[in-house]
């Protein structure tokens, strides 16, 4: 683990303070900012707040806005509970694999795309609901899919974070 | 001097639909016509019509606009602005109501004496700006109850009340909060539960992002009343505005007195923390959230002893929903009398809903306790959408029961929708039109509970599986009666055994929908879809897992 890392880690630690109450927090913001969790990162946190690693990575894999492993640099999220899918949410779900060429849960071999299936976000208003970056897209239909995924895909790389 | 005021819905919807750069252009147009000085323009936490956004407001009036595009902003500005006149071509369709729903007036014959409480200020006020909270009676109550009530007199207004817990279950607030009060501890702490995740369900989210100090206020007074001097709000991680806005809000509280060691010189003093999940349903049931406060993974614990004897860090604890805790400082400044005086007898006040699905207008609505289902479409969903006609609803999320037609007119409170055998739930209203499949909606909401499972009990870990597996069969015409009459015995035996209540509810809407639809179950098991929205006669894909440890 570089030295940066390490700072990044000592800087969240001290912003949520260094005790177990603060760990699902720390591990929130590391994930937001780094992706996902690494090994390293896991057993970093767990040396700083003096918990079993055991444990750490036990919460780490508890919560779904954690990952443990990598993800695309664009992460699409989204939700096929009751009201997304009354409103064609399976079609939009379909074609977003369609597209992409991988299911739920994975990523693409380039490594531009990951697709993540997450629970009712609250947003069902506008439903279906894609999530990309963080960016909520709403009213999503299945042709809309191509034109959605080339806005991010045109994106120049090491745009904001 | 400020004229008008021009408030754009800022909610994570509008925001990715461009509401920044339409403030922006707002106030360039309100600057090309030297308007700046007199046309306050901000945002707004939300305004009850989410089929409209990115939408404006323009006050006094309380004309609505939208949904608008950037190219709209000269005209709008041009016409109502400057030359004062409504800029009917942008007004929000359909214009069955006046304004937004959050501010629906009363309708007269139809409807009970209508009130809104927990809403009254969302979509009025700005909810950054403290001032605009005191100045629409903001910590009134909190001021009244620290300088003329003792904690007991508080907490007998409550109880007097009957307010009902808003999370779910309609438990009396006031006697949770005797429970706590009535124990020696050193330490209490007020928890007020913002975890929110039921599918369908957005009302606490609304709630925050559009009024955050009648939270902040509602927690103060819980602690007053029962001799907590600290107050923790467990946010659900994705409400990242939702956060934000509180956050704001209880710097500003603070800075003001309001909230912080020794409130308005009174003596009393208390402090509220913000601490986000990061993505679990369970933690909405309080042990749950509790475990996940500590830092644990979200596992309920074992009740006895309940939160309120053993809660926070091994403390007596209030845990209250968001809308239960914005209810509190009304009915301190009102009095219980007035609360009384909305709703029913046995759950007097309102209720917050989100209304969706098969209606014309959908989003967040505030009416009285013991309306009836039928109401709400007819009043607030515009009727149901393109005349199809009603075949089902969901109250409550995943969790609820199926509301079959029989029930259109059943007074929509706790204790008689219990007697009906369905529940209130969190305030989700998930209405279905005929061309819906029952299988596959009970598919759905089962594959909900089979994700969210914690995995800590045997009947709900495997139990919700079996079940979203047994209907998807059935949704591809692959299961057989008996399968039908398993898929029930299951459903009784999973809501009996397991540990918590997200396994006791998870085969609500199977055993309600089986109720009133078991023929349309029983047309699968025969080979046939009635609607024709299964996927029948092809082979069941394979079942995706999203659990890592089955
Ligand atoms: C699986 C499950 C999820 C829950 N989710 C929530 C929630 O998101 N928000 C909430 O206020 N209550 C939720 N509850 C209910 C809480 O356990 C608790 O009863 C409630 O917060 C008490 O507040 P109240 O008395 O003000 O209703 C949930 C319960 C269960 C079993
Ligand atoms: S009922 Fe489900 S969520 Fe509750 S403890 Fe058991 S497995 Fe966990
Ligand atoms: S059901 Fe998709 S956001 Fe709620």
């Amino acid at each position: 683990m570089n030295e940066e890392s390490i700072k990044q880690i000592a800087e969240v630690v001290a912003r949520y303070g260094a005790n177990q109450e603060s760990l699902v927090e720390i591990l929130s913001d590391l994930n937001a900012q780094l992706g996902y969790l690494t090994q390293e990162t896991i057993v970093e946190v767990a040396r700083r707040l003096n918990l079993p690693q055991s444990h750490v990575f036990s919460v780490a894999t508890f919560y779904s806005m954690l990952n443990v492993g990598p993800t695309g640099k664009h992460v699409i999220k989204m939700c096929e509970d009751a009201p997304c899918h009354l409103r064609g949410g399976q079609e939009v779900w379909q074609a977003l694999q369609d597209a992409l060429g991988i299911k739920f849960g994975e990523t693409t071999p380039d490594g531009q795309w990951t697709l993540q299936a997450t629970s009712c976000l609250g947003l069902c208003a506008v439903g279906p609901v894609v999530v990309v970056d963080d960016e909520v897209i709403g009213h999503v239909t299945a042709e809309r899919i191509p034109e959605i995924l080339a806005r991010y895909r045109d994106e120049p790389s090491g745009g904001a974070a | 001097m400020i004229r008008a005021r021009v408030m754009i819905s800022g909610d994570p919807v509008s925001m990715s639909l461009g509401a920044d750069e339409i403030k922006l252009a707002i106030e360039a147009e309100l600057a090309f016509y030297g308007l700046e000085d007199e046309v306050q323009v901000g945002f707004v936490g939300q305004l009850g019509r989410l089929d409209v956004l990115p939408a404006v407001v323009v006050y006094p009036e309380g004309t609505l606009y939208g949904p608008l595009r950037l190219e709209d902003v000269p005209h709008l500005v041009e016409e109502h602005l400057y030359k004062g006149r409504i800029a009917e071509s942008l007004l929000a369709p359909p214009n069955v109501l006046s304004g937004v729903i959050a501010r629906l007036p009363a309708r007269e014959g139809l409807l009970r004496g209508q009130e809104r409480v927990v809403l009254r200020r969302a979509g009025i006020i700005e909810p950054t700006d403290i001032e605009e909270y005191i100045a629409y009676d903001g910590y009134f109550a909190l001021g009244k109850a620290l300088s003329e009530m003792s904690p007991a007199e508080v907490l007998q207004t409550i109880k007097d009340s009957k307010l009902q817990g808003r999370g779910g279950a309609g438990f009396p607030t006031g006697l949770k909060w005797s429970f706590v009060a009535g124990q020696q501890a050193d330490k209490k702490y007020i928890v007020c539960n913002a975890d929110e995740s039921e599918p369908g369900t957005f009302k606490d989210r609304l709630i925050l992002e559009g009024d955050p100090h009648a939270v902040l206020e509602g927690m103060a007074l819980a602690g007053y009343a029962v001799g907590a001097d600290e107050g923790w709000i467990y946010v659900r991680g994705e409400y990242a505005l939702a956060k934000e806005r509180l956050l704001t809000a209880i710097q500003q509280a603070e800075a003001m007195g309001l909230l912080g060691d020794n409130i308005m010189d009174s003596g009393f003093s208390f402090h509220i923390h913000l601490h986000s999940g990061a993505g679990a349903y369970v933690c909405g049931e309080e042990t749950a959230l509790l475990e996940s406060l500590e830092g644990k993974r979200g596992i309920p614990r074992v009740r006895p002893p309940y939160p309120t004897v053993v809660g926070f860090r091994g403390q007596p604890t209030v845990i209250n929903n968001v809308e239960t805790l914005a209810n509190v400082a009304p009915i301190i400044l009102r009095s219980a009398a007035w609360f009384k005086s909305l709703g029913t007898e046995r759950s007097p006040g309102t209720k917050v809903y989100t209304m969706l699905g098969d209606v014309n207008i959908t989003g967040l609505i505030e009416v009285p306790m013991g309306i009836t289902l039928r109401e709400v479409i007819a009043a607030y969903g515009g009727g149901m959408r393109d005349d199809v006609p009603f075949k089902c609803a969901q109250t409550g999320g995943s969790a609820g029961s199926i509301i079959a037609p029989e029930l259109l007119d059943v007074p929509m409170d706790y204790a008689t929708m219990r007697e009906h055998g369905a529940s209130l739930g969190s305030g989700a209203l998930l209405i279905c039109n005929v061309n819906k499949c029952i299988v596959d909606i009970a598919y759905v909401v089962m594959r909900f509970f089979e994700t969210e499972s914690c995995g800590k009990c045997t009947p709900c870990r495997i139990g919700t599986l079996r079940m979203s597996e047994l209907l998807n069969r059935l949704r591809h015409g692959q299961a057989s009666l008996e399968d039908v009459s398993m898929l029930e015995e299951m459903a009784q035996a999973v809501a009996k055994t397991s540990f918590c209540g997200l396994g006791q509810g998870a085969p609500v809407s199977i055993l309600t929908a089986l109720r009133s639809f078991r023929e349309e179950f029983e047309a699968h098991a025969q080979g046939s879809c009635p609607t024709g929205v299964c996927p029948m006669k092809t082979e069941p894909p394979e079942v995706i897992v999203r659990r890592g440890y089955l």
